[in-house]
Formats: C-alpha cells, sequence, structure tokens
C-alpha cells in the first residue's frame, strides 16, 4: 500500500514536470525574436503583429490560457451561425456521437446475440462483415448525403456506420464463446432459450461485448471531428476547420485540448461500465 | 437387480472420422442402477465414460440405443437428473447463494424470491458453507467452489446425481472431507448416484458398485463389481475390513493389465449380461446369470499393493 501509494505520488510529480517542460520550450519557442521591419505606419496597420512586433504567428502557451479562460468563462454564448460557444460546439457534436452510436447499440447488440448463437448466420454474414468493415467511415459520406439528403444526419449516420463493427465483432465473439459448461449448467436445469440468453450469455459476454463498444466510442470521437469538417454548420469539428479559416491557431489549439479531453472522458465512462460488467474468475 | 431405476439399453457413440470413417467409442453398452444405489465407474481416459455419464445427463444424444429413467426413456436434459461438473461450473457473476437460487429458481418457476432464497439457504447451510452466501466464486477455494456444485445439484432434489469426476482437482484433504460429505447426503437423501473416478479408494469407499470399463475406442463394460464392504462404512477402518484388499487389487489388476486384454481375452463376452463380480471367500462367488464366470478373490491376501 505504501509503495504503491509512493509510486502513484512520483508518477504524478514526474507528470507535472514533463508538462512544465513542455510548457516551458513552448514558451521559449514562440518568444517575441524575429527582427522587427521598419515600415511606414500605414503599412504597418496592414500587417500583422508577427511583422510589426516581431512576435511569433504560433500562439505561446499564455495566449491559448488567456483565451481559454475566455470560452470557460463565456461556453454557450450564440452570436449567430459562425460564432458559437465552444461549449454549444461540444454539445453538438457529442449529441450526433451519442445519437450514431446509441443507434448502433442497438442494432449491433441484438444482431451479434444472433450471429453468435448461431453458426449458420455466422457464416453466412462473416463475407459481408469483412467486406464493410475495413470502409472508412468517411467514404459513406457522399452516398449519405445524397440518400438522406441532410448534412446533420448523414454525420449521425457516419457515426452509427463507424462505431456498429467494433460493437458487432465483440459481441458474436463474446456469445460464441461463452463456456460450454456454462450453458450447459442452464440446460441440465432446463432453461430456456430467451432465460438462457439473459441469464447466462449475456452476463458471461457483457465484458467482452463492453470491450467492443469502448472501441466503437473511440472511434466515433475520432470521426464526429472529421465528419463536422466535411458538412459543416455545427460541432466542434466545424470549430475546429473555422477557426482555421479565420487563421485563429489559438482557438484550434483550444479545440484540439478539449477535443482530447471529451474523448477521454467518454473512454473513462465506458472502462467504468466495463468494470461493472467484468467478474473475476 | 429386480428394480432397475436406471437402465442404459444398447447404447453406442460414434463420431464421423476424417475420410468417411466413423470411430466408435462404444456401442451395445447395457448398464442398469437400482434406487439409492451409489455407482463408480472406473476405466482409462478415452473409454467413454464422460459420454456414458453425458448421454445419462440428457447433454450429449447417443447414436443408438436409449436410456430409462424411472420407466420413461429420457430426451435431453431434466431437472430430475443433477449434474455436479468436473470444474464445478459455477456462474462466476453470481454469489454462491446466486448460484444455488439459480437452480432452484429454474426449477420452481412461480416461487418468490423469498422462498426461493430460503430453500438455497438449507442447501448451503447442507454442504457446510453458512456464512458464505454472498461471496462469489473467485473468493472461494477449490473443495468449497465444489460444495457449491453439490448445494447445487442437490437443490432442485433430483432423482440422481451424476458426477464426473467431481473431485479430481481437489487436494488429498479437501477431496476426504467432501466424500464424507457426499457419502452422508446420499444415504440421508437416498440419492441415486452415477460417479466416474479415476481414484480406486474413491470408488471403494462410496460406492455399491463399481463398474470397470476397458480402454476404448470399442470399450466395453467388463465387469461390475460389488463392493463387499459394509454400507455404514468408515474412512478410518475402510482398509481393515477382510475383503479390502482383495477388492482393492482386482480393480486395480483390472486397470494396469486386463483393461488392455479383455477383449481378446474374453470372445464370448456378452454386454447385455455382464459378468457381477462377488469378491469374497471362495464359493460365495456369483458370475452372471447366463454363464458361471468364476470370479473369486482369496479374502486373504497380503495387505501390500500395487
Amino acid at each position: 500500500m505504501m509503495t504503491t501509494s509512493s509510486l502513484r505520488l512520483r508518477a504524478g510529480l514526474v507528470s507535472i514536470a514533463l508538462l512544465a517542460a513542455f510548457l516551458g520550450i513552448w514558451h521559449l519557442a514562440t518568444r517575441s525574436t524575429a527582427p522587427v521591419a521598419t515600415m511606414s505606419p500605414e503599412y504597418a496597420k496592414l500587417m500583422g503583429l508577427t511583422a510589426t512586433q516581431g512576435k511569433s504567428a504560433m500562439p505561446g502557451p499564455l495566449d491559448v490560457g488567456a483565451k481559454l479562460w475566455q470560452h470557460l468563462k463565456r461556453p454557450f454564448y450564440d452570436n449567430g451561425p459562425n460564432d458559437k460557444g465552444l461549449g454549444i460546439q461540444l454539445a453538438y457534436s457529442i449529441a450526433r456521437v451519442g445519437t450514431g452510436y446509441l443507434l448502433a447499440v442497438l442494432v449491433a447488440i441484438p444482431l451479434g446475440f444472433l450471429i453468435g448463437m448461431s453458426p449458420l448466420l455466422s457464416k453466412a454474414l462473416d463475407p459481408f462483415i469483412q467486406v464493410l468493415k475495413p470502409i472508412s467511415p468517411l467514404a459513406w459520406m457522399p452516398l449519405a448525403l445524397y440518400t438522406i439528403k441532410d448534412s446533420s444526419i448523414s454525420a449521425i449516420f457516419v457515426i452509427f456506420i463507424c462505431s456498429i463493427w467494433p460493437m458487432l465483432l465483440n459481441t458474436v465473439f463474446g456469445v460464441a464463446s461463452v463456456r460450454k459448461e456454462w450453458v450447459n449448467v442452464a440446460r441440465t436445469l432446463e432453461v430456456g432459450t430467451v432465460r438462457r440468453a439473459f441469464t447466462v450469455i449475456l452476463p458471461a459476454a457483457a465484458p467482452t461485448i463492453l470491450t467492443g463498444m469502448r472501441i466503437s466510442i473511440g472511434i466515433a470521437w475520432l470521426v464526429i471531428v472529421a465528419a463536422e469538417m466535411l458538412v459543416g454548420g455545427t460541432g466542434v469539428g466545424y470549430f475546429v476547420w473555422n477557426e482555421w479559416n479565420n487563421l485563429s491557431i489559438t482557438n484550434v489549439i483550444i479545440a484540439i485540448l478539449l477535443i482530447g479531453i471529451v474523448g477521454m472522458l467518454l473512454d473513462q465512462i465506458l472502462a467504468r461500465f466495463t468494470r461493472m460488467v467484468t467478474f473475476p474468475e | 437387480m429386480t428394480d432397475k431405476f436406471i437402465s442404459i439399453e444398447a447404447i453406442a457413440k460414434r463420431y464421423p472420422g476424417a475420410g468417411g470413417a466413423t470411430t466408435t467409442v462404444f456401442e451395445n453398452l447395457w448398464l442398469s442402477m437400482a434406487r439409492g444405489e451409489f455407482c463408480c465407474v472406473i476405466g482409462h481416459s478415452g473409454c467413454g465414460k464422460t459420454t456414458v455419464l453425458n448421454i445419462l445427463a440428457g447433454l450429449d444424444a447417443p447414436s443408438e440405443g436409449a436410456v430409462i429413467v424411472d420407466g420413461q426413456a429420457i430426451s435431453g436434459t431434466s431437472l430430475d437428473r443433477a449434474v455436479i461438473f468436473q470444474s464445478h461450473a459455477l456462474l462466476p457473476w453470481r454469489t454462491v447463494l446466486g448460484n444455488v437460487a439459480y437452480a432452484v429458481s429454474s426449477k420452481w418457476r412461480n416461487w418468490d424470491r423469498v422462498k426461493v432464497r430460503a430453500h438455497a439457504q438449507t442447501f448451503i447451510d447442507l454442504v457446510g458453507l453458512t456464512g458464505s452466501e454472498h461471496k462469489h466464486p473467485s473468493e472461494l477455494s477449490g473443495g468449497m467452489k465444489q460444495r457449491v456444485g453439490i448445494a447445487r445439484a442437490l437443490s432442485i432434489t433430483p432423482k440422481m446425481m451424476l458426477m464426473d469426476e467431481p473431485f479430481s482437482a481437489l487436494d488429498a484433504l479437501t477431496r476426504g472431507t467432501l466424500q464424507d460429505e457426499v457419502r452422508r447426503i446420499c444415504l440421508e437423501t437416498g440419492q441415486t448416484a452415477f460417479m466416474i473416478t479415476h481414484d480406486v479408494d474413491e470408488a471403494i469407499y462410496l460406492a455399491d458398485k463399481i463398474f470397470l470399463m476397458t480402454n476404448g475406442p470399442g470399450a466395453v463394460l467388463a465387469e461390475v463389481v460389488e463392493n463387499p464392504l459394509p454400507r455404514d462404512r468408515g474412512r478410518t477402518d475402510l482398509h481393515r475390513h477382510p475383503l479390502y484388499y482383495a477388492l482393492r487389487n482386482h480393480i486395480i489388476d483390472f486397470l494396469v493389465t486386463r483393461s488392455k486384454t479383455f477383449a481378446a481375452e474374453t470372445p464370448g463376452h456378452d454386454p447385455r449380461n455382464v459378468p457381477l463380480v462377488h469378491i469374497g471367500k471362495p464359493g460365495l462367488s456369483i458370475a452372471s446369470n447366463e454363464e458361471q464366470r468364476q470370479t473369486w478373490i482369496s479374502g486373504t491376501s497380503p495387505g501390500l499393493t500395487a
């Protein structure tokens, strides 16, 4: 106990030191060092700070921190289509991921159960799954836009199609590899198929299914940023692209940071669910 | 054998082998047990013991023949026949009480929670696990897990218990204790029991009848040995019984040599009338009802065994 807590403490100290070193190097690398050209005041007005004050175009950690603080103070403001608070943009992204992901759960888990319990279906559907699985979810986008004719729903469809495969394959694997002896216990107790599915196969396969769900949420969060860059309008992916067009590298960095944090939180939530259904043997 | 509570009639098990050939594990196997009898099967690995047990349980179907339990041919599994698995097969996400209650609620589907729990608790107490009801299988020792397996099997008050080497994964001390428990419970409840074992001493201590099977493939039931030891035998003075070593030597001789040579040496073996061997003094031995196959072993053999 003593050693684990001290290990944790030491690891924490190293983490803080690494962060401090990174911020320090970042700060030093983006200091104003470039020579300031002499120019007429009219011309200087047209030029950016890089030219007039020798300031680096890449924001330093202090600029990012200040801007982040502004965003955190007003996360939900809405000044029209191209100027919404980061909270609103993240909420749009999370809502899209949540919808597409839940639809995928509703399809993948029952379907995976069927395929896992039926060797016939498993063999029959295998070629389709093998072909569909490696398709980049964004490749579906034009097809989705053409058939659905709604960019927001198309984005949800892309999330659905990218998060379905890990869940489906893990459910099939988990269901098919439930220990024979547990199934035999249910058989000797004359437990019917439906009750057996819920009382033996589901709990036995749950850790594997949840692992698939955890992989899926990670992929869904990766894909939403790219999808929103394509469909535009709202969401954190659109925010990144919009700020790049505004040449606001500070906002881009902030968005990158927040995408990472939200992704981590989503993963942690699924990790907690996985722990809840995992049983020690 | 007047009361044939369980009768295995001419069962065979064949598997499709490579190139269209079929592998016959055993065929034309006949076996019967009376109500309340404790029978052990001994034979080398691969002789089809587990297959016989799985067929009895209904987990496996015979390629030919039938199994009749209490006057009815069986098809599939039944709550009348409880199985104690070698690997205990507890559901690891359920507690001890949960595992036993699962069996209870499977048998009595309309019982409420309280009644199911109370019934399960009775059997947990019976196997001496009072106080561990809320532990998960991972928190239990091997012996305790197998006790839960026994409680689960008993809780559905089956007509018979089928045990596939239930104690083989346990250490010698635990095995001894559990053998005592199983013997006590079976005697108290009048259970009919069918047990597979590799342990000759276990068979002698527990069984009323010991079935000896030859080596597979093409295994046959060679002999049914009646246990000459009194029913109220005790573990501590078992070996002092005058017939103990005769019985033990007979079984070990069978396992060491005769299980391999039996088929060649006994061409007229009738699988329907397997010789019933009484171990005892000369003249007391009785062979099968068809043909007098004199099989007696002196009751005064020396105490050293193979």
